[in-house]
């Protein structure tokens, strides 16, 4: 069982009453404790079971304007002590920084609303097993897929914030966690690719003969793939890559990043940085939403932000220290985005399919080749070539590049956003890109 | 070495007594048993942004019969919380049963010293540097905008308890200095990156203000990227610098060559054991043993010694590098390669210090023979799908060949390649091997390890380099 409120409580009190006896001005604590639970499976027999079970504990002392941190897993009083101790003792020769403060109270949250994040059902690793078993028998019934890997993850997680200016709240979260990974190979190729479900709640949990399904039909289709020429090419990315670069767009408006000048949206409050049809939205209280959270992790209430209206910027993600450093007040967002997304566009997958005669649509990309100081992109992809609606080929081996500030300037959405993860997007194209092949 | 026991109701014997029991039916497995220290200070916008310490303790329990592993782990050195793991291992594994294998290869060799990086200098004086960093840097050029500076300092205790009360123990140092610098000249921003490090105290990387030199570097590199024009797309020749560049071999051979990806037939590489996979005069080797390496360990996290491992010679696959259970079950042995990020994680077959070996050729000879192509020499990260083979790393300095010269430089870009293919791209291999400064961290399914590159220049006939210029 995870621990209780009571417990966390005892323990951050414990901690904040010590440093509070040392002399400290102001302190913060995070009492966290997690049990996972994982089974694996490969090929339809069990590979491996796998259990945890973790208490965390982090501390912020603060000396006027001085402040430092420690982490510990030991939970122990006697190594809590030494910890605090330490901490103490480092904050006193750590220089001061005017930014540095506790968060300003009239910010903090004030009222816990229930937002379901938490599912108490125990899923049994039997249970487990039995749906892997499903997943995995779905996923390999085309003779093409010759491996499978599988697993699913039960994660039940209690927490406590406190602070010395009487803030102390937490709650407890869980999710469920399956996913499936599938290599298929034909006479030209091997290839693998994969599919996943994650929910608050296990009712909510795809059925493991849908996901193995599509699992195995994502694979099978990349199989024998060309490389193609190098080109400027319209490209379609595939929802689980157009949400990646909403994450690259949260980093770039992270006070930090704009406080420290390093990224490519600094200065561009108010101003066009989306095409005109753009919206982006971060809304911290969709009910079992992935991202959902009643407060940051200072304890600063967060409410919905618009930060993307018809194209402008209007909000950076805001912390307390770099919220002072840029002379904006905390938006809650301490940690970073909750649930964020694109509204939809008002096109259909299909129509954007066909919009050009010819496309590429991207279903995966790797590497890290997205720099947020010069908005500078360029990263492997593998996909598919599409000519008049159709998907013709798999396309791999090739790159795509660009920048930012003018991807970003070309983007059109399709209508079919939905919630599965804490960052969502619909279907999106990016015209004028260049791919490098042969 | 940490005392796991003293602090706690568990005694040795109860714990020595306890994974016998758990273990006496399964094939392999054990306790493992680790402290961490760790620090981090970091200095960035002017001003000292965080000093934080960490202490981390815990127990990661494994038992391992056939093909199936359980494992379970708790921070809590506890009678109740061992026994409670011990109960999860065998209702795992109820149905399957092992013969335990007690046979562990020894050694006396090590390859680092038991210090405590962190105790070895004082924050005082850690803060000191930072700043001189952060003032030096400033005062340099006018264009520079930004700084940051850091160091990281770890010791991490581990202790292997085997069944039959067997121990096994190793205390491991590590540290990293790094230092960022961002550039901005006429509406342009660059940032350069360099950091060092390694198994030693803080000191032995410092001696002689060497920070100036990781200074000069970072500002090197920024500078250089300030005058980059759009890089090239498409397949051309790409010669790559010694050292650092080697992430292409760790990306494109190494992770190809983990023994899991193998077993379950999932790499490209499977089924090419003793074919040619790379022109001759290539070979690679991943090697545990050279002294105070970052990617170095006296016994890897099973408590296997490490060794040098040959993975191709003269172009040809010699070897798959092994944790105990997958070379249990492909029936060879383990090379000293299982590895895992903490106690929180699972065992796996991992690299440690990936190389390519130097050969006879210079690299103003593979320039000379270029007509056009790009001539790369830092990169940031790499990434690879190990199943299409598919490879990616990402430049931060790199320049055009035109004509047999060194051109202009270019914009950061991604290079990809093929892994099983790529190596027989090299026609040539440099005489000046040099080992990368000690700042790998290596991401494999969601475990972050330690590892070290090294490599001569190569010069690699045909690559897809993906910039933006057609």
């Amino acid at each position: 069982m995870v621990k209780n409120q009571e417990f966390l409580k005892s323990k951050a009190s414990y901690c904040l009453d010590l440093a509070k006896k040392m002399g400290v001005t102001d302190a913060s604590v995070t009492v966290g404790h997690s049990i996972s639970e994982t089974v694996n499976f490969r090929n339809k027999s069990l590979e491996a079971s796998d259990r945890s079970d973790g208490l965390a504990l982090s501390i912020e002392t603060y000396l006027g304007k001085r402040r430092s941190s420690i982490s510990s897993s030991n939970l122990l009083d006697e190594n809590i002590k030494t910890l605090i101790e330490k901490c103490f003792e480092t904050t006193k020769i750590t220089p001061e920084d005017e930014f540095n403060s506790l968060p300003d109270k009239n910010l903090l949250a004030k009222q816990i609303s229930s937002l379901n994040l938490y599912d108490q059902t125990r899923f049994e690793n039997d249970k487990k097993i039995k749906y892997l078993k499903d997943l995995e028998e779905a996923a390999s019934s085309n003779k093409k897929i010759i491996n499978t890997e599988s697993s699913f993850t039960e994660n039940k997680s209690n927490f406590i914030l406190a602070n010395s200016d009487g803030f102390c709240d937490g709650y407890k979260t869980s999710s469920f966690t399956t996913s499936c990974v599938t290599v298929a190979k034909d006479e030209n190729s091997m290839e693998r690719d994969y599919e996943f479900s994650s929910k608050r709640h296990l009712s909510d949990i795809k059925q493991a003969s849908d996901l193995g399904n599509k699992a195995a039909e994502q694979t099978i289709r990349k199989l024998s793939p060309n490389k193609i020429g190098s080109e400027k090419i319209n490209i379609i990315f595939d929802k689980r890559i157009s949400k990646g670069m909403l994450s690259v767009f949260a980093s770039a408006i992270s006070a930090s990043a704009i406080a420290r000048g390093t990224s490519f949206l600094k200065d561009k409050i108010d101003q066009k940085v989306f095409a005109n049809s753009i919206n982006v939205i971060d809304k911290p209280d969709i009910i079992k939403g992935m991202g959902s959270q009643n407060f940051d992790s200072e304890g600063v209430n967060s409410n919905t932000l618009q930060l993307i209206e018809n194209g402008i910027l209007k909000n950076y993600l805001v912390d307390t220290y770099n919220g002072k450093k840029l002379n904006l007040q905390s938006n809650g967002r301490s940690g970073g985005t909750t649930n964020l997304y694109f509204e939809n566009g008002n096109i259909s997958f299909e129509d954007l399919l066909k919009k050009n005669s010819k496309s590429l649509y991207i279903t995966e990309t790797i590497g890290h080749g997205s720099n947020l100081v010069t908005g500078d992109y360029s990263v492997g992809a593998t996909g598919f070539l599409v000519e008049d609606g159709e998907f013709k080929y798999p396309v791999n081996e090739i790159t795509i590049a660009g920048n930012f500030k003018d991807m970003f300037k070309n983007i059109t959405l399709a209508n079919d956003l939905e919630f599965e993860y804490s960052v969502n997007s619909p279907t999106m194209m990016i015209e004028g890109m260049t791919v490098a092949g042969k | 070495m940490s005392n796991f026991f003293n602090k706690s109701d568990l005694t040795r014997q109860d714990a020595d007594k306890l994974v016998s029991e758990t273990l006496n039916n399964c094939d392999d497995g054990e306790l493992y048993l680790e402290e961490s220290k760790s620090e981090s200070i970091l200095l960035d916008d002017n001003k000292i942004k965080s000093s934080n310490y960490s202490s981390d303790l815990g127990f990661g329990f494994r038992a391992i019969s056939n093909e199936v592993v359980a494992y379970s782990y708790s921070n809590e050195i506890s009678k109740d919380s061992l026994k409670s793991s011990s109960e999860n291992l065998k209702s795992t594994l109820k149905s399957i049963k092992g013969t335990y294998n007690h046979e562990i290869p020894k050694s006396n060799k090590r390859f680092y010293n038991d210090i405590n990086p962190i105790e070895q200098k004082t924050l005082d004086s850690k803060l000191e540097v930072l700043n001189k960093v952060n003032k030096f840097l400033r005062n340099k050029d006018g264009s520079v905008k930004q700084v940051t500076a850091s160091f990281a300092g770890e010791q991490k205790s581990i202790e292997i308890i085997r069944s039959g009360g067997e121990s096994l123990t190793d205390i491991r140092p590590l540290i990293r200095f790094n230092v960022s610098v961002m550039l901005e000249k006429n509406g342009r921003k660059e940032t350069g990156v360099y950091g060092i490090g390694g198994r030693q105290s803080y000191d032995d990387y410092l001696k002689n203000d060497n920070w100036k030199n990781v200074c000069e570097e970072a500002f090197r590199i920024a500078s250089v990227n300030l005058e980059s024009k759009p890089a090239p797309a498409g397949e051309m020749k790409v010669v790559l610098g010694p050292g650092w560049p080697a992430i292409l071999i760790h990306e494109a051979i190494g992770h190809g060559l983990e023994g899991d990806f193998n077993r379950k037939k999932t790499s490209a590489f499977h089924n090419l054991m003793g074919e040619k996979v790379a022109s001759e005069g290539v070979t690679i080797v991943d090697d545990g043993t050279i002294d105070n390496r970052r990617g170095s360990l006296t016994i890897d996290d099973e408590g296997t010694p490490t060794e040098r491992t040959v993975l191709i010679e003269n172009g040809i696959l010699k070897n798959f590098m092994q944790d105990r259970h997958n070379a249990r079950l492909m029936d060879t042995r383990s090379t000293g390669s299982g590895r895992r990020e903490n106690y929180r994680h699972i065992v796996l077959p991992r690299m440690r210090n990936t190389m390519m070996l130097s050969g006879n050729q210079t690299q103003d000879e593979m320039i000379k023979s270029v007509d056009k192509g790009i001539f790369a020499v830092s990169f940031g990260g790499g990434q690879v799908d190990i199943t299409s083979g598919k490879f990616v790393f990402n430049c931060t300095e790199a320049y055009e060949i035109n004509n047999g010269k060194i051109g202009s430089p270019i914009k950061g870009a991604t290079l990809i390649g093929d892994g099983p293919s790529i190596l027989k791209e090299v026609s040539m291999v440099g005489n000046d091997m040099m080992l990368d400064p000690g700042i790998g961290t290596c991401g494999k399914a969601g475990q972050g390890v330690p590892v070290g590159v090294a490599q001569p220049s190569i010069l690699i006939d045909k690559m897809t380099v993906g910039g933006t210029k057609l």
